[in-house]
């Protein structure tokens, strides 16, 4: 099925009243736009194109089935864009388009870029997205990559025209690597799923052990059958047997088996990686710098917490929003070379500004390792010094990258 | 005179005498009232000897604080009680509660005392609340997450910062509309006037700078950046800002840096930065301007500056996570 719609929040409510769906304040009247502020004038349509991957594991019962990821930090940002807008004369919409698992995302992308829009949201899988900036009509857009944490993406098969919101497979297992250095944890016994993509983090990860001096004293790969008989108790001390290590590193992006270990280890050993201490873009936990706010009003217009995914689509709409204000334009050239300049600099509520590297399109930006209830540390850690931008000792500096197209 | 006497609490000078009193009030003894974010309450410190004498449970998640004109009264935004406390002064006891919206964070008096202006920041909004009929009288829109919050001495403008959409917003007095606004580095903080009014400074958190802005025309004069040797530059969060009824000097707390900048305010240039607690977030100046008071929310404690050496002199501890901080002559 097919579903697009324009979400132009600030034509519909120019009046400012974007918040005004929270429960009022006790107050007696509602101003109208001051007078001496001019309606907007000019509006730049986003487009927002999603297919959310069907989850290979079923996810326990106790968590929120989420059928809107990524699309609600889409509208956050835009609303936010808007409130800014009406300063500046410029407003916003975000053309919504999520398809059904099957659906032709090649074909739904040339539509979007045929109606005339040039900044794409993309949420699709990694060959997905590699496909579609391939794309002839993709040569004169901008997409904008709000899910995705393949390193051959912003590597060997990077495109000039994609930029990544999220943090690399490669930045995330640096965090762990930075945050288990700090702590002299150095010996890992690697777990690994059946997942292509639990391998692609498993090859992060010892990457991250090789750079900062940590040693992978085992590496197994988790089996999965259908077998009733296996049972966490029994399977997990045996597979965690026979050798020491200081903590587990996990790679099961989709939730198979990490949980299980947790507690159930030959020896008593912490978890980290995919479950137990996990690197991410966003988390539940994060209040500090202004973060709390941001996960407020998330959670009052979505109803829910905020995913990566939700992150990631709001960093790219106010990525958008604020090259507009700072150039005063709508212009496509101008927001885009804005983005790419060293001078940009977007409040991710994560403490530092976030910039784009220009080596590989990928958003520069702390990565939090939290576990459930507490947000543990922030990488870089402390300690981690890099000649020019901290954030650059996470994921793939600028002498190492693979990407060729952005050169 | 005897610094040494001058140094008992201004309550004690009373029953001395008259000219005691007199002595005392040219030493300046006054009483700093800190709130504490995650304790729940504040605490009293006597500025002149830097000792804390007490402290009372108020609302939940204290933050911003001001003394009300005539001295007797504090009001506190409790966050998560979603209310501006009335606080007796003395008692330390609530007397009453002004409706200020969800999550007040920081406000503004204006100069008669009457009406305080309060961000909204999950709303968007300013609003307005006439302390004496505690009661809203108006909401204005502004940025997304409006946070820093002042009044130009002349009572023309109100100026508010919103952190997401970068600006600070010129709301004209008389009409309680935003009449223009002023493009800022990212997440504007605090803002301040100069006691002429003619300038207004803004800090900004994560660019790591302070923007100072001319009111006549509302464009900027200068931005000054914080460099400080040893200390990265994702550590230099410029939060609040105090600037001497002179305009000789300027100070910027920053925030994780640990340190409050000193600036030439004539010359808008960077003179020393003197270290302090951790994240240090808020200021304020003794009634004689003679020593400045600095919340340092994770180290725990208050510090004091002698602002005639430009030296810290002394730490207090207060108590979990200070914020702000009020003073009383």
């Amino acid at each position: 099925m097919f579903r697009a719609g324009i979400a132009a929040l600030a034509l519909i409510q120019a009046d400012g009243a974007v918040a005004a769906k929270r429960a009022p304040s006790p107050t007696p009247q509602q101003t109208q736009a001051p007078a001496a502020m001019p309606q907007p004038v000019d509006t730049l349509t986003l487009a927002y194109l999603g297919q959310q991957p069907l989850a290979s594991v079923t996810p326990p019962f106790f968590e929120p089935v989420v059928t809107d990821r990524g699309i609600q930090g889409a509208r956050l940002g835009l609303a936010d864009d808007n409130t800014t807008g009406r300063f500046t004369r410029q407003s916003f919409a975000v053309e919504e388009t999520r398809l059904a698992p099957g659906e032709d995302a090649e074909a739904a992308f040339k539509r979007l870029v045929a109606q005339g829009r040039r900044m794409i949201l993309l949420d699709l899988e990694p060959e997905l997205l590699r496909r579609v900036a391939a794309l002839p009509e993709a040569s004169n857009a901008l997409l904008l990559d709000i899910s995705s944490r393949d390193d051959a993406l912003r590597g060997e098969s990077c495109a000039a025209n994609v930029l990544h919101l999220l943090p690399s497979r490669a930045m995330r297992a640096d965090a762990l690597a930075q945050y288990l250095a700090k702590k002299k944890w150095t010996r890992w016994f690697l777990a690994v799923g059946p997942a292509p993509e639990d391998r692609l983090f498993a090859e992060a990860l010892k990457r991250s052990a090789k750079r900062f001096g940590m040693k992978i004293v085992v590496e197994k790969n988790w089996e999965h059958t259908f077998d009733d008989r296996r049972t966490p108790e029994s399977e997990v001390p045996v597979f965690t047997q026979g050798s020491d290590y200081d903590v587990v590193l996990v790679a099961d992006e989709a939730g198979l088996f990490g949980d299980t270990l947790l507690y159930r280890t030959w020896q008593p050993r912490l978890v980290a990686g995919t479950q137990g201490l996990v690197a991410a873009a966003w988390h539940h936990t994060l209040e500090a710098w202004g973060a709390i706010q941001l996960q407020n009003r998330f959670r009052e217009q979505a109803g829910r917490w905020m995913t990566e995914v939700d992150y990631g689509a709001w960093l790219a709409v106010r990525a958008v929003g604020e090259a507009a204000t700072r150039t005063k334009s709508l212009d496509f050239e101008a927001i885009r070379s804005y983005m790419l300049d060293d001078g940009f600099a977007l409040a991710g509520f994560k403490g530092v500004p976030l910039s784009f590297r220009r080596w590989d399109g990928q958003l520069r930006q702390p990565v939090l390792l939290a576990q459930e209830r507490s947000l543990v540390a922030v990488a870089p850690v402390e300690g981690f010094a890099h000649p020019k931008n901290e954030l650059d000792s996470l994921g793939y500096d600028e002498p190492e990258t693979l990407c060729r197209a952005k050169k | 005179m005897n610094r040494k006497l001058c140094a008992v609490p201004r309550n004690n000078c009373r029953l001395i005498g008259a000219f005691l009193a007199l002595a005392c009030s040219a030493a300046a003894a006054d009483t700093v009232y800190v709130t504490l974010e995650k304790d729940d309450a504040i605490a009293v410190v006597d500025g002149a000897t830097g000792t804390r004498t007490r402290s009372a449970k108020i609302g939940k998640r204290p933050r911003g604080i001001l003394l009300a004109k005539d001295g007797k009264s504090l009001y506190v935004a409790a966050s998560d009680s979603d209310a501006i406390q009335v606080i007796d002064a003395d008692t330390l006891k609530v007397t009453g509660t002004l409706p200020s919206g969800e999550d007040p964070e920081t406000f503004a008096m204006d100069p008669e005392g009457k009406f305080l202006y309060v961000s909204n920041e999950d709303d968007n909004r300013v609003t307005v609340i006439d302390i004496s009929a505690r009661k809203a009288v108006k909401t204005i829109p502004v940025g997304v997450e409006p946070e820093g919050i002042a009044f130009s001495p002349d009572g023309r403008w109100v100026v508010s910062t919103s952190e997401t959409t970068n600006m600070a917003h010129w709301i004209d007095r008389s009409k309680l509309e935003v009449v223009d606004n002023t493009l800022v580095d990212p997440r504007p903080r605090a803002a301040a006037f100069t006691a002429d009014s003619k300038q207004l400074w803004v800090s900004s958190e994560i660019a790591g700078t302070v923007t100072v802005i001319d009111a006549e025309t509302r464009q900027p004069i200068k931005t000054i950046p914080f460099k400080i040797a040893g200390v990265t530059q994702e550590k230099v969060q410029p939060v609040g800002i105090r600037i001497d009824p002179e305009r000789r000097y300027a100070y910027v707390a920053l925030g994780p840096a640990n340190r409050v900048a000193v600036i030439d305010a004539q010359k808008l240039e960077m003179k020393d930065y003197l270290l302090v607690g951790q994240r240090v977030w808020n200021l304020e100046f003794s009634p004689d301007f003679k020593r400045l008071y600095t919340t340092n929310g994770l180290s725990n404690d208050l510090s004091i500056i002698d602002l005639g050496s430009h030296k810290v002199t002394k730490s207090v501890a207060v108590g979990n996570y200070p914020w702000g901080a009020a003073v009383r002559p």
